[in-house]
């Protein structure tokens, strides 16, 4: 088994494109496979399918293989989109460009770019050396922890495209409007005085040579240290969601988080803002939520404060920002997704 | 060998360190590892994502956990 594993580990390195190739037939194959087999394992057992018991086997048996194969192959995508976006890279793409476009790009080029909560004061202060104007580099910073590829993996599995490309559209734009009304704000001064007083640094994309079996080598890194360690939230999760889908009735009334409580989206962003898992984690939580008769956009509100702003990276960020520049930070992010919210429940 | 791990203390960074002690040991490669935690300190690398190795001066390594084999070619050369 394990000569087998190094066998291929040795022709995605010698034949890449190949090996992609016939790993991507393998993974479709598989996924059509997954309804038809959840089926036959809850017509394996002695559950009556019509029942409560039988569809909530059947959700958890779909779900859980779906939602993994599909985390598996984003992450592995997005493991080698990563090796080709470096921080130097992006910092380089930005340097200097003009605020607007930049925003924009910076948005963007925030789901694309590698990010981990600890990163954020070395790239904020690499950005802030190489020239990215401040407002661009909010952007990129309130987009990269936001719009990540397991949210939206995981929105897109559970509750289908049109709410993954809502979360993905409106994330966007938050980072995009939020970055440049910092900028506007000219808050410069409101950095730390050492780094402002830190050398300046020409945006060099640096070398980035690596041959396409490295970034598969890559993508399977990033599969193995994501999936490996957010697993357990989304059985979690999709076991909530499958105790919903068979216990509790399709019209089930909405408790406090209604759409007709004028406060809902507020409380949503208040509680959200200081919470902090990771991506996984607060599915569980939303979908409890989505079961309560929470509507929608309160819901996609109250996981974007989760997962966008944290308690643990305003410390971080503390070292480089004063005071009243963090402030601005969180209140107009948060601002921003309380609008999001709002309007988002006024139009559906 | 001497061996910085550039972090600020998050599990990755810990990861990074146990991982290098491990692999260092089994090789039997005598290193002298030690831990810079200072965001100005490690900014002096010029590094952009942590957490970071630099061996003997030299940035070997930004971001993420080091592959097992990476960390293996670095305790190769003779130190």
């Amino acid at each position: 088994m394990v000569a087998a594993i190094i066998q291929l580990k040795h022709w995605s390195k010698r034949q890449p494109r190949a090996f992609l190739a016939v790993a991507a037939l393998i993974w479709f194959g598989l996924y059509q496979t997954l309804l038809p087999l959840s089926e036959a394992a809850v017509a394996g057992l002695p559950v009556d399918r019509a029942s409560r018991l039988g569809g909530a086997l059947q959700f958890f048996f779909y779900d859980t293989p779906k939602v993994l194969m599909l985390l598996a192959g984003i992450v592995f995508a997005m493991g080698m989109v990563n090796s080709y976006f470096t921080p130097e890279r992006t910092r380089a793409l930005l340097a200097g460009r003009s605020e607007g476009i930049a925003n924009v790009m910076a948005a963007s080029l925030g789901i694309v770019t590698p990010f981990c909560s600890c990163s954020a004061v070395p790239l904020f202060i690499g950005f802030v050396q190489a020239g990215v104007p401040l407002g661009v580099t909010f952007s990129f910073l309130i987009s990269a922890p936001m719009v990540n590829e397991i949210a939206l993996t995981l929105l897109f599995g559970l509750f289908g495209w049109k709410v993954a490309a809502l979360y993905l559209g409106l994330g966007l734009s938050i980072a995009i409007v939020s970055g440049w009304i910092i900028g506007r704000l000219k808050m410069e001064a409101h950095l730390e005085d050492w780094v402002r007083d830190m050398p300046r640094v020409k945006a060099d994309a640096g070398e980035n040579g690596l041959t396409l079996g490295e970034r598969i080598e890559a993508g399977f890194a990033s599969v193995r240290e994501i999936v490996g360690r957010v697993w357990p939230y989304i059985l979690a999760g999709i076991a909530i969601g499958a105790a919903i889908h068979g216990y509790v009735p399709e019209d089930f009334m909405a408790s406090f988080m209604g759409k007709d409580a004028w406060w809902s989206v507020l409380l949503a962003v208040l509680i959200g803002v200081p919470m902090y898992t990771n991506a996984a984690g607060v599915i569980p939580i939303v979908q409890a939520l989505l079961a309560k008769g929470a509507a929608l956009g309160t819901v996609l509100a109250f996981m974007m404060s989760v997962i966008g702003l944290s308690l643990p990276e305003t410390i971080i960020l503390r070292k480089v920002l004063k005071p009243r520049l963090i402030a601005t930070f969180i209140g107009v992010v948060a601002t921003g997704i309380l609008i999001v919210g709002y309007v988002f429940n006024a139009v559906l | 060998m001497d061996i910085k791990v550039l972090g600020t203390g998050c599990a990755n960074c810990r990861n990074t360190i146990a991982l290098i002690e491990q692999v260092a040991q089994a090789r039997g490669v005598p290193v002298s590892l030690s831990k810079v935690e200072d965001i100005k300190d490690i900014m002096s690398y010029g590094v952009m994502s942590t957490p970071g190795v630099v061996i003997d001066g030299k940035v070997v390594h930004a971001g993420g956990i080091p592959a097992r084999d990476k960390i293996e070619s670095w305790l190769r050369i003779p130190g």
